[in-house]
């Protein structure tokens, strides 16, 4: 066993025989630190497992995840197909100091998320201030007019983030995109935790690895902290869309992991500006909502008329001070696309710090010189719509054809406003079992942090992994899957 | 509106959090899923016990005790095993069918994901994907006693697994109701329908009986081995409705279906203080005295058939009035639901 290896080498014994990167840097075998005794250990075991040992126990986890329904929905031409998010055994590993430095920036980030949104619903110094264009903001699809001048409880917009983040090949960590809507995925986290302690208990046993069981109780207690003031015991629910929604399991999970009911727009009722739910009993008020629904569909009466999702009267009560949401309506304001370029400097107007966590290089197509910029770069940029998530609609330069980059280009021009670009950054990789063995495939990392009275970040996140050769997208719905995520406690 | 929200001290953990939807699906699975078993059984010993007499087919009375000629007999022509089965296990389109309810089980199941336990919802998602993927291949003559057996298996072991798994409080009462409501009203169907194929209008009650026929009888009750411990030289049909319809030690009976039904109505009404629930307490209680105070004799000279419509017709009445009382189409204030208990 080879306890040096350097980056750029590809070397290791049994399983890592011919494993190889050529220009990444590997979460598992390549680093330019000494490895850590954790790490090392990892890394000895792996290699020493058998291959049709580690395919039968992925065929086992994902047996069992059919059986428990632990599954998402994805929309193809029409058709609603229920599909398992594939699980890889390989757990993805962050020493303790590289968590340090993430769980640090991660609470800095969502610190100056909220600092920012009191302000641009309230008293506006940042704009007037010219920081960040005014018409960026207030002319922004996502503000809501609804959220002016309203106090929400202890300043909390975002109760739930995540924090999309990448490696660059010096193994930097970078904020690829903030999601302080409805961010999903957590239920992956603990779940695949369960799977591998229950699939892979030889690989883990003996380290010290941070539990992710908390995430439950630690949401709840957020949720109670932030709930109407006077109110001593705080009646939590979870709203969902429903059965049908593409995320039903995980609200399923989340309201089971906090004890709390599943709600649906049906169940709850407005009278007299506060909330209640139709239970056997009659109405049951109702305090905080965990809402896991658009903005668009919360209330018919303020949004989407024909929305039969949400609750009528819903935004009154909220304005009213008689209810919390979670999160907050507005949000979409701070995870703009666009406005994520100005996120380094939002962190420095609020809290005066530098961002302990660097965004990627980011041109704003809106402006002249990002456009400019852009344009003559196409090829090696990639550029994203700002309105979109999940992966769609985006065009990685390197990986188009000239007649791709043509027909973007015309789309680009025809609407600036809507694109950001970004330079393509070569994703670190971690070992994942492919057909032909443990191959390198791109990583990225979303940890959760939850605000209460304080933030409260999630010891990992979800490792998302492209399991397609070389690719650098890692949604679940363009044929990502997910790794278990050790953070090693020291 | 002030006093919307005060709400009574909760006597048992989950007194609040019962939404009405839950109750609702609640109620349903059980159903469904009771249902399913029971005609399964039926389908099994008419394929296996019953056969044509005075050319009345078994397969027509399944249509028959389901009330399903008129819907059957527009898609298909003759009552023939193949079609029947077809209808009742494999097509979609009919909401009766199996696979129909499999489908509404794994709906209601869906709903209630975050109230079942774990082990509940794993095997009831397996169970609804196996029959979802049911064939008519797979239910020709040769294989059809162990798909039937399956089917009840499946049902046995979900009944098995929420018995030692779901947590008791108001969930449960409701599924209890669910239960039991559906096995009354399949009592009463089964022995309707028989009894008067077996024993037309004026044929004397003393007359000659075909004994395997009233076997099956007691088969599709999964009866019969319960009834020869009770009565071993007994097979008379006197007996045979007085067992089904009177005997408290019979899980299956109708006694023993409104006793559990008074018995979670009761408990929802006193120990969960929903007492808006009493009035159809009472239309319970009335219906275990009919049945008490009446012998298997008088049933059948009074009218067994009168008897048994009279009864179905009350237990949708209960169901109705449940709807109205937990989960009513406009929902009732907490101020205005909890004293009074009349909510119409």
């Amino acid at each position: 066993m080879n306890d040096t290896v350097g980056r750029g080498q590809g070397q290791g014994a049994g399983l890592f025989a011919t494993y190889d990167v050529p220009s990444s840097f590997c979460e598992l075998m390549h680093r330019a630190d000494p490895a850590t005794p954790g790490l090392r250990c990892v890394r000895d075991r792996l290699a020493h497992f058998d291959l049709d040992e580690l395919r039968r126990r992925t065929a086992a986890v994902e047996a069992q995840l059919y059986r428990l329904g632990i599954t998402f929905t994805v929309y193809t031409d029409n058709q609603a197909i229920d599909r398992i998010l594939p699980f890889d055994v390989v757990p993805r590993i962050l020493t303790a100091a590289e968590w340090d430095h993430v769980e640090r920036g991660v609470r800095q980030r969502v610190q100056a998320i909220n600092l920012f949104l009191w302000d641009i619903y309230h008293d506006r110094h940042i704009l007037r201030d010219g920081i960040i264009p005014s018409e960026m903001v207030l002319g922004n699809a996502n503000y809501c007019s609804a959220m002016v001048g309203l106090d929400v409880p202890g300043g909390v917009y975002v109760h739930v983030n995540g924090t999309d983040l990448v490696r660059d090949p010096a193994g930097r960590f970078l904020i690829l995109e903030d999601n302080a809507r409805t961010p999903s995925g957590v239920s992956y986290v603990i779940e695949n935790r369960h799977m591998m302690l229950r699939m892979m208990p030889d690989l883990a046993s003996g380290l010290d690895i941070r539990p992710v069981d908390e995430y439950g109780p630690r949401l709840h207690r957020a949720l109670a902290e932030t709930a109407p003031q006077g109110v001593d015991d705080p009646q939590v629910v979870l709203l969902s869309p429903g059965i049908y929604n593409a995320a039903y399991f995980e609200h399923v999970f989340l309201a089971r992991e906090m004890g709390i009911p599943l709600v649906e727009g049906r169940d709850l009722m407005v009278v007299d500006g506060r909330v209640f739910m139709r239970t056997v009993a009659g109405l049951s008020p109702v305090h905080t909502i965990y809402r896991r629904l658009n903005d668009d569909f919360l209330d018919p009466e303020v949004f989407n008329p024909d929305s039969l999702l949400g609750v009528p009267g819903l935004v009154n009560a909220y304005r009213r001070g008689n209810v919390t949401i979670a999160n907050a309506l507005g949000t979409g304001v701070a995870d703009d696309k666009a406005v994520y370029a100005y996120m380094p400097r939002i962190i420095r107007y609020y809290l005066d710090q530098d961002p302990i966590l660097d965004n990627v290089e980011t041109h704003i197509c809106a402006e002249k010189a990002g456009l400019d910029y852009t344009l003559a770069n196409l090829e090696h940029l990639v550029v994203k719509p700002v309105g979109e998530s999940g992966g769609y609609g985006l065009l990685i330069g390197p990986h188009a054809t000239s007649a791709e980059l043509d027909d973007f280009r015309a789309r680009l021009m025809a609407d600036p406003a809507n694109y950001i670009s970004q330079p393509v950054i070569n994703l670190s990789v971690s070992p994942t079992l492919c057909p032909a063995g443990l191959e390198a495939r791109h990583v990225d990392l979303r940890p959760f942090a939850v605000t209460g009275k304080d933030t409260w970040v999630l010891p990992g996140g979800l490792s998302r992994v492209a399991l397609r050769k070389g690719s650098l997208v890692v949604n679940s719905s363009q044929g990502g899957g997910s790794k278990d995520t050790w953070v090693l406690a020291s | 509106m002030k006093n919307l929200s005060v709400f009574p001290t909760p006597v048992l953990p989950g007194l609040h959090n019962l939404l009405s939807r839950y109750a609702e699906s609640m109620t349903w699975m059980a159903r469904y899923m009771e249902r399913i078993e029971n005609l399964a059984r039926l389908i099994e010993v008419t394929g296996t016990f019953v056969r044509p007499r005075n050319g009345h087919a078994g397969w027509e009375s399944l249509l028959q005790i389901n009330a399903d000629e008129d819907r059957f007999h527009a898609i298909h022509e003759e009552a023939s095993e193949h079609a029947v089965v077809g209808f009742y296990i494999t097509e979609r389109d009919n909401p009766g069918s199996i696979a129909g309810m499999a489908h509404g089980v794994r709906e209601n199941a869906r709903a209630l994901r975050p109230l079942i336990s774990t082990e509940m919802w794993m095997h009831l998602n397996v169970f609804t994907q196996w029959v979802r993927d049911l064939t008519p291949r797979d239910v020709r003559a040769g294989s059809l006693s162990g798909i039937c057996t399956r089917l009840k298996q499946e049902c046995q072991t979900h009944f098995g697994i929420t018995e030692g798994t779901l947590y008791r409080d108001q969930a449960w009462l409701f599924y209890v109701l669910g239960k039991y409501l559906e096995r009354a009203d399949q009592i009463t169907r089964l022995l309707d329908i028989k009894y008067h194929i077996l024993l037309p209008r004026g044929v004397d009650v003393g007359s000659d009986i075909d004994t395997s026929q009233w076997t099956s009888v007691l088969r599709s009750a999964a009866a019969y081995h319960a009834f020869r411990r009770v009565l071993p030289s007994g097979m008379t049909p006197v007996n045979i409705v007085g067992f089904l319809l009177k005997n408290d030690g019979f899980p299956r009976s109708l006694s023993t279906s409104l006793r559990q039904v008074h018995s979670a109505l009761g408990l929802l009404s006193g120990e969960y203080r929903l007492r808006h629930s009493s009035h159809i307490l009472e239309r319970v209680e009335e219906l275990r005295v009919t049945l008490a105070e009446q012998t298997a004799e008088e049933i059948i000279g009074r009218g067994l058939h009168e008897y048994m419509e009279w009864m179905q017709c009350q237990l949708r009445q209960i169901q109705e009035e449940i709807m109205q009382a937990f989960w009513p189409a406009v929902p009732v204030p907490v101020s205005v639901a909890m004293p009074g208990g009349q909510v119409q």
